[in-house]
């Protein structure tokens, strides 16, 4: 199961409305060994493309040794897909290299840049081997956060 | 020669869970001939008919080596040499 609070979950569909009909895509990290989703970056793109994303070849070697620094590493990998569905693609499926994170998908297919409700699904993708889990959207109030 | 290899997640079943591991060689080709004779298997993963990898990124001291001779980048002690699979995907 995925437990993401409702700040980081909110952030997400909200990067992927803008970057419509483009893919977003981004992680959010979190200490090591606690699969806690608690950082977002957004990444770029590189790829400008509705059907494709890549992360630009030195964002993402900044991007693991911030992690490094941080003793954080990937807890969510997430992207848009911009006119299907919510399901990893054969793409996702044989580019998925990091074992240990919940790969989620969001689908903007439906209501494109404006309001409406997306399709937010996530899935372990080891050895390809593709298995939906459960989201769990936490609320988090600012009491919690500050404690 | 002694050039410290960062081994990214998905790899470590060949370097036995190791996160760095040491190799040596003059050119990027020799480094990864090196590292497949300590951790057979490797090799392949990072080559496919004898071109680096499309969705492998391999960094000396910071520097995408496709900018840099990719596999024909030459080497120094030293280095520091950093293996991260892309981060990519999509519909398509």
């Amino acid at each position: 199961m995925l437990q993401i609070d409702r700040s980081t979950h909110d952030a997400i569909v909200a990067h992927a409305k803008r970057d419509h009909p483009v893919e977003a895509c981004g992680m959010v990290v979190g200490p090591i060994g606690t699969d806690r989703p608690e950082r977002l970056i957004e990444m770029v793109n590189a790829a400008g493309s509705p059907t494709f994303y890549e992360y630009d070849s030195t964002d993402l070697l900044q991007l693991y040794r911030e992690m490094d620094d941080r003793d954080e590493e990937p807890v969510v990998i997430y992207h848009s897909h911009t006119a299907t569905e919510a399901y990893p693609s054969v793409t996702d499926i044989n580019l998925a290299g990091e074992p240990g994170a919940h790969y989620v998908l969001v689908s903007t297919a439906e209501h494109g840049n404006n309001d409406g409700p997306v399709e937010f699904r996530s899935y372990r993708i080891i050895d390809g081997v593709v298995t939906e889990e459960e989201v769990s959207v936490v609320d988090v109030t600012a009491a919690e956060e500050s404690s | 020669m002694a050039i410290e290899v960062r081994i990214p997640t998905i790899l470590r079943t060949y370097t036995g869970g190791e996160k760095a591991v040491t190799a040596d060689g003059a050119s990027l080709s020799a480094l990864i001939d090196s590292l497949e004779a300590d951790h057979p298997g490797l090799k392949d993963r990072l080559i496919d008919n004898g071109d680096l990898r499309r969705f492998v990124n391999i960094y000396i001291n910071d520097e995408d080596v496709r900018f840099i001779g990719s596999l024909e980048a030459e080497l120094s002690d030293g280095d520091q040499v950093v293996i991260l699979p892309a981060v990519a995907g999509g519909a398509r």
